[in-house]
C-alpha cells in the first residue's frame, strides 16, 4: 500500500467514528472532554455552533454517532453522546454573551425561508450575523416544525424547544407565522434575492383498506394527530387504540395514546420486531409504558359496526428474505386476526408536497414528486431557489435537516456574491496539536475507564402517563454525566507516526492493549489485512501505512480498536508516535465559536463584509 | 501516565487449544524504559506460551536481579514466580524443580546477573542440565545502576559516557557449549520471527536451554559506538540455523528437502524443522558449533539462531533419580516416614 496521506483532512476525520458518522460532524469527543471538565457552557456553544439545537438533539437526535462510536465495537454498548449533549445543555450558563452580533446595517441582501423548522432556523443562524434580511414564513403560530408539531412534550418539553428556537429568532428573523405560503410564484415575484424552501415531509400516508371510509371519524393519520395534540386541538382518544406503523411516529403515537385516555394501546407492524424502523430505545420506552408490539401483521381491513369503527383485522405474515436481503412478505395462510380499536392512528410513512409549487414556477421535479436539488449545493433548477431538510431529499431526521440548513447557508452566501456554489465552497477548518505535555503526560485524560454504559434514569411511569407534558427522561446528573463522559476513548487525539523516529524496537507493537500496530513487509491492501497482529477484517476501517523504514518494513496500524490510550506513544523511546489532537469543523459562513487542538475561540463576526 | 494497561482487547483474538488468548498471558504494565528490549523478549514470552497452549499456572518463573530480573512481572501474571537473590536464580530454581518437576520453568537473567555475580551459579546448573528455558537478556550494561559495563561487552565497545571497554567479553554462549549444555541459542530482541520459535523450542527441550537474547538498553546502550544497540545488532547479526517448531500435536505437512533442511523430534513429541543458512554448520556437532561461532566472532558478527541441540544426554531429573511424584502430592506419611525409618538410613551410613 502507498503510504497514508495523513495530510489529507478526512483520514483522520474517518477515525473520529462519531464525528464522522454525524450529518453536521459535531466535534463529539471536543465536547464530551468538556463536560468532563464541568465547562458545561462551552460544551453547549461546541455543540450548538455545529447543531444549533444541542438541548433538543440532546433528546431527541436518531445519533449516527453511536452505533459508530468505537466503543461499540469493544464492548457491548457505545457511549451516551446524546445524553451528555442533554447533560451541557441542561447544566450551561447564561450563552447570550458569546452569540454573534447581528450587524445593525444589514448588507441589502433579502431572503425568504419558507416553513420555520430546523433546516430553515439553521440558515437563518449562519446568515443572519453577516447581514442578511430574512423572512421566515410558517403557516403554524409558532416555530420549529416537526420538532414542535411532531414530537411530544413528554420527550421534548416545550421550554427547551422555545428557548432554541428563540437564540436564533432573536437574531431579528422577521417572521411571518400563520401565513401559509400558497404560491411559489408569489413569493419569486417580491423582491428576494433567494428563497430556501424548508417546508419537511408534510403529507402522513393513509391506508385505503376496506372500511376505510366508512371508519373515518376514528381513523387519524398519525402526524396529523401528533400535530393537533401539540397544539391542543386533539385532547382525547378512545380505550382501545390500535397504532399502524414501526417508526418513531408510530411510537410517539402510541405513547401519546396512553397520555389522553388510551388503556389497550398496541403497535402492529408488517415488518418483524427487530426490522422495525424505529430506534431501539424508542420501542424499550413505548413498551416499558405497557404498549406491546404486534410484528408479522398486514393491515386487512377496517371493522365497523353500525357505521362505527370497532376494530381492524390483519393478516399473520413472515418475512423472507432474498439472495440480495431484498425483503418480501408472504402469509402464513392462518386465519386473520382481528383485534379491537375505538380508534386507529395510521403511521406508516410521510412524505414531501409541494401543491404550493407552480409547475411553471421554474422548479424541476422529478417522477417521485421531489424536486431535483443539487446533492453539494442544495440549489434547485431555480437557481433563486434552494432546498434543505425532508424538503430536499425526504424523510430523515433533525440533525439531518441542521447539516442541509449549514451547507445551504454556505451556498445562498456564495450566490448571493456571485460566486460558484459547487466548486467555491470553503474547506473545513482542521488543526492539528500534539497534546505531550511532557514525558508520559498528555494533556487529554488517556487513562480508559472500564465502566459500563449509564442509563437514563426515567419518570416513574404512572406519574409519566397521567402528564401529557412530563419529560419521561430525567437525564443524567453532572455526576453520573461525568463518568460516561470519561468513557469517551478520544478519537480525536490521533496517534501519529513520524518514521524518521523510529528505531523499530516493537515496543508499540508489544504494549498495544488491542494489537493495532504491526511492522512488516509492505503488500496490497487485501494480503496485508491477513498478516497483521490481529484480524484487521473491518474494510470499512482504515490501515495506516507508513513509508518503507530502514529494515524494508512499514508500520501497519488498524485504526479499528485502537483505544487512543497513548501507550505506543508512551513506550516510545524517540517519540516516533505522538498522541495530536485533531480538530475537523465544518466550515460556515459565519464561524461563531473556533475550535482548535490549543483551545476553544470565540470569533466576533459582527459586521462581515 | 498511563499507571495500568486498559482491560480491552480486540474482540476478535485468537484463541488457543486451551480456549485462552493472548491476553491470558501477559503481565503488568511494564515499568523498564520506554523501548527497552527486554519488554519484547517478555512480548515473545507471551506469544511463545499461548502458541504452546502452556496452561499458565503449570509454569514458574524465576529471576534475579537487574532490569531483566524485573521482566517476569511483566508476562504470565497467572503464573508462578520467584524474583530471587542476585545471581542465585539457578540455586533457586533448582530447588523449585526438585520439588515440582512438572511445572515449565523460565529463568530470566541478565548479563550482570549471570555473567558476573552469578557467574559461579550460571557454570553449574549448566553442567548438571536442569530441565529450564534459562534466557538471558543481553543488554551488555547495567542499565538498573546507570549503564557501567557489563561482563559481555564487547571490547572496544563504547560506553554512553564516551569510555572504550579495555576487557574480553564473556560469551554466554561460547561457555555454555563448553561446559555441556543441550541447547543453546541466540537471538535479537527486535527480530521476533526468530525469537518465538526458539523459545518455543527451548521449552519443549528436555534439559537446559540457554537462550542469549541480545536487547538493546536505549537508555545507556544504544549509541553509536556501543555493540548492543538496536542498529549494530541489526547491522552485524548473522542468522545461523532457522527454527520452524511443530508441536507434537500438529502434523507436518511441509515436505522438506535434503541438505539444507531437516527435521528433529524432540521428546515431548514435537519436531523442530532446521533450515540451514551455513552448510558446514550442524547444530548436533558440538565441535562444528564451536567453530562456527568462532568464525563468526572472528567476523565481526553476531551469530544468531540455534548454534546447539543433543537431545540425546539425560536431564537433571534422571540423573539424580528424583522422585517422580511433586513433593506436594506426597502424603505426610511418604515425605516425613518417622523415626524408624530415620534410623535406617543412619544405620546405612554407619
Amino acid at each position: 500500500m502507498r503510504p497514508t496521506d495523513i495530510k489529507n483532512p478526512e483520514y483522520f476525520h474517518k477515525v473520529v467514528d462519531c464525528q464522522y458518522a454525524c450529518p453536521a460532524h459535531t466535534p463529539v469527543p471536543e465536547y464530551i472532554r468538556l463536560i468532563a471538565r464541568r465547562r458545561f457552557t462551552e460544551a453547549y456553544l461546541v455543540n450548538w455552533e455545529s447543531n444549533v439545537f444541542p438541548g433538543v438533539l440532546g433528546r431527541t437526535c436518531d445519533r449516527p454517532c453511536e452505533p459508530a462510536c468505537r466503543r461499540g465495537r469493544l464492548e457491548q454498548e457505545p457511549v451516551a453522546i446524546c445524553r451528555l449533549k442533554r447533560v451541557a445543555a441542561d447544566n450551561k450558563g447564561d450563552i447570550t454573551t458569546y452569540l454573534p452580533d447581528i450587524p445593525a446595517d444589514k448588507n441589502g441582501k433579502r431572503i425568504a425561508l419558507i416553513g420555520a423548522g430546523p433546516a430553515s432556523l439553521t440558515v437563518a443562524r449562519d446568515l443572519m450575523p453577516l447581514g442578511y434580511s430574512i423572512d421566515l414564513y410558517d403557516e403554524n403560530p409558532k416555530a420549529g416544525g416537526f420538532m414542535r408539531s411532531q414530537i411530544p412534550s413528554f420527550r421534548l418539553p416545550e421550554t427547551v424547544l422555545d428557548e432554541e428556537v428563540g437564540y436564533v429568532l432573536d437574531m431579528g428573523v422577521n417572521q411571518f407565522f400563520q401565513q401559509r405560503v400558497d404560491s411559489m410564484k408569489a413569493i419569486l415575484q417580491q423582491p428576494y434575492d433567494a428563497v430556501f424552501v424548508g417546508t419537511g415531509a408534510p403529507r402522513g400516508r393513509d391506508l385505503d383498506l376496506p372500511g376505510r371510509q366508512e371508519a373515518d371519524a376514528n381513523v387519524h393519520i398519525g402526524i396529523n394527530w401528533l400535530f393537533n395534540v401539540a397544539f391542543e386541538h386533539t385532547s382525547s382518544i378512545g380505550k382501545n387504540v390500535i397504532v399502524l406503523g414501526g417508526g418513531n411516529t408510530a411510537m410517539d403515537c402510541c405513547r401519546t395514546a396512553r397520555r389522553l385516555g388510551g388503556e389497550n394501546v398496541c403497535v402492529t407492524v408488517r415488518s418483524t420486531y427487530d426490522d422495525m424502523k424505529a430506534s431501539p430505545w424508542e420501542k424499550e420506552d413505548a413498551q416499558r409504558e405497557d404498549i406491546p408490539f404486534y410484528p408479522d401483521h398486514t393491515p386487512l381491513s377496517f371493522v365497523c359496526e353500525n357505521g362505527k369503527l370497532v376494530g381492524m383485522t390483519f393478516d399473520r405474515v413472515k418475512s423472507v428474505y432474498d439472495d440480495d436481503g431484498k425483503r418480501r412478505l408472504e402469509s402464513t395462510g392462518e386465519e386473520p386476526v382481528f383485534i379491537a380499536a375505538d380508534d386507529v392512528i395510521v403511521a406508516v410513512g410521510q412524505e414531501v408536497a409541494f401543491p404550493w409549487i407552480e409547475a411553471d414556477a421554474g422548479i424541476d421535479f422529478d417522477d417521485w414528486g421531489q424536486p431535483v436539488v443539487d446533492k453539494v449545493s442544495f440549489q434547485s433548477s431555480h437557481e433563486k431557489v434552494f432546498f434543505g431538510g425532508d424538503a430536499a431529499f425526504g424523510p430523515e431526521n433533525i440533525i439531518t435537516a441542521v447539516a442541509h440548513g449549514h451547507q445551504a447557508a454556505i451556498s445562498l452566501d456564495l450566490f448571493l456574491s456571485g460566486k460558484d456554489v459547487v466548486n467555491t465552497r470553503p474547506a473545513p477548518n482542521v488543526s492539528m496539536v500534539s497534546t505531550k505535555m511532557g514525558i508520559h503526560e498528555w494533556s487529554y485524560d488517556s487513562t480508559v475507564t472500564h465502566d459500563q454504559r449509564f442509563s437514563v434514569p426515567h419518570l416513574e411511569t404512572s406519574v409519566a402517563l397521567s402528564d401529557r407534558k412530563a419529560e419521561v427522561e430525567l437525564g443524567f446528573d453532572t455526576d453520573i454525566g461525568f463518568h460516561e463522559a470519561e468513557r469517551c476513548l478520544n478519537c480525536d487525539v490521533q496517534t501519529v507516526f513520524i518514521e524518521g523516529k523510529c528505531i523499530e524496537c516493537d515496543s508499540c507493537v508489544d504494549i498495544c492493549p488491542t494489537n493495532c500496530i504491526t511492522f512488516t513487509t509492505n503488500g496490497d491492501e487485501s494480503d496485508l489485512r491477513g498478516r497483521l497482529s490481529a484480524p484487521a477484517d473491518d474494510l470499512d476501517q482504515d490501515l495506516y501505512v507508513s513509508d518503507t523504514l530502514p529494515t524494508e518494513r512499514v508500520m501497519v496500524k488498524d485504526e479499528n480498536v485502537c483505544l487512543h490510550c497513548g501507550l505506543c506513544a508512551e513506550r516510545c523511546p524517540t517519540a516516533a508516535w505522538d498522541m495530536q489532537q485533531y480538530t475537523y469543523q465544518v466550515t460556515k459562513p459565519s464561524q461563531v465559536i473556533n475550535i482548535d487542538a490549543s483551545g476553544i475561540g470565540f470569533h466576533s463576526v459582527s459586521n462581515v463584509p | 501516565m498511563s499507571f495500568y494497561k486498559p482491560k480491552f482487547r480486540h474482540p476478535q483474538l485468537p484463541s488457543n487449544a486451551l480456549g485462552f488468548t493472548r491476553a491470558e498471558y501477559e503481565g503488568a504494565l511494564s515499568t523498564l524504559c520506554a523501548g527497552c528490549g527486554h519488554d519484547s523478549i517478555s512480548a515473545a514470552v507471551v506469544q511463545a506460551c499461548w502458541e504452546l497452549d502452556l496452561e499458565p499456572h503449570r509454569i514458574a518463573k524465576v529471576s534475579g536481579i537487574g532490569c531483566s530480573s524485573k521482566s517476569p512481572t511483566y508476562f504470565l501474571n497467572k503464573s508462578h514466580g520467584f524474583n530471587s537473590v542476585h545471581g542465585r536464580m539457578p540455586s533457586v530454581a533448582t530447588g523449585a524443580y526438585v520439588a515440582n518437576h512438572e511445572l515449565t520453568y523460565i529463568g530470566v537473567s541478565g548479563d550482570g546477573d549471570s555473567a558476573s555475580i552469578g557467574m559461579g551459579q550460571f557454570a553449574h546448573v549448566v553442567r548438571r542440565n536442569m530441565n529450564m528455558l534459562y534466557m538471558v537478556e543481553n543488554n551488555g550494561c547495567y542499565g538498573l545502576t546507570k549503564g557501567q559495563d557489563s561482563a559481555t561487552a564487547d571490547e572496544g565497545s563504547r560506553s554512553k559516557a564516551g569510555a572504550i571497554n579495555p576487557f574480553e567479553n564473556i560469551d554466554l554462549v561460547g561457555v555454555a557449549l563448553e561446559i555441556g549444555a543441550t541447547f543453546v541459542a541466540r537471538s535479537f530482541s527486535g527480530d521476533k520471527e526468530q525469537l518465538v520459535p526458539l523459545i518455543k523450542a527451548a521449552i519443549a527441550h528436555r534439559g537446559f536451554a540457554l537462550l542469549d537474547v541480545i536487547s538493546p538498553c536505549v537508555t545507556f546502550n544504544n549509541h553509536h559506538g556501543s555493540t548492543k544497540s538496536y542498529d549494530y545488532t541489526r547491522e552485524h547479526v548473522q542468522t545461523g540455523n532457522i527454527v520452524d517448531f511443530v508441536p507434537s500435536r500438529s502434523e507436518i505437512t511441509a515436505h522438506y528437502g535434503e541438505g539444507q533442511n531437516h527435521s528433529l523430534n524432540l521428546h515431548d513429541g514435537s519436531v523442530l524443522n532446521l533450515s540451514k543458512t551455513a552448510p558446514d554448520h550442524d547444530p548436533q556437532d558440538r565441535r562444528q558449533a564451536i567453530n562456527a561461532l568462532a568464525d563468526s566472532r572472528d567476523a565481526g558478527q553476531i551469530l544468531t539462531g540455534l548454534i546447539y541441540i543433543d537431545t540425546g544426554e539425560p536431564d537433571f531429573h534422571s540423573m539424580m533419580k528424583i522422585n517422580d511424584k511433586p513433593l506436594n502430592s506426597l502424603s505426610q506419611d511418604q515425605l516425613c516416614p518417622g523415626n524408624e525409618a530415620l534410623q535406617k538410613i543412619n544405620q546405612k551410613l554407619r
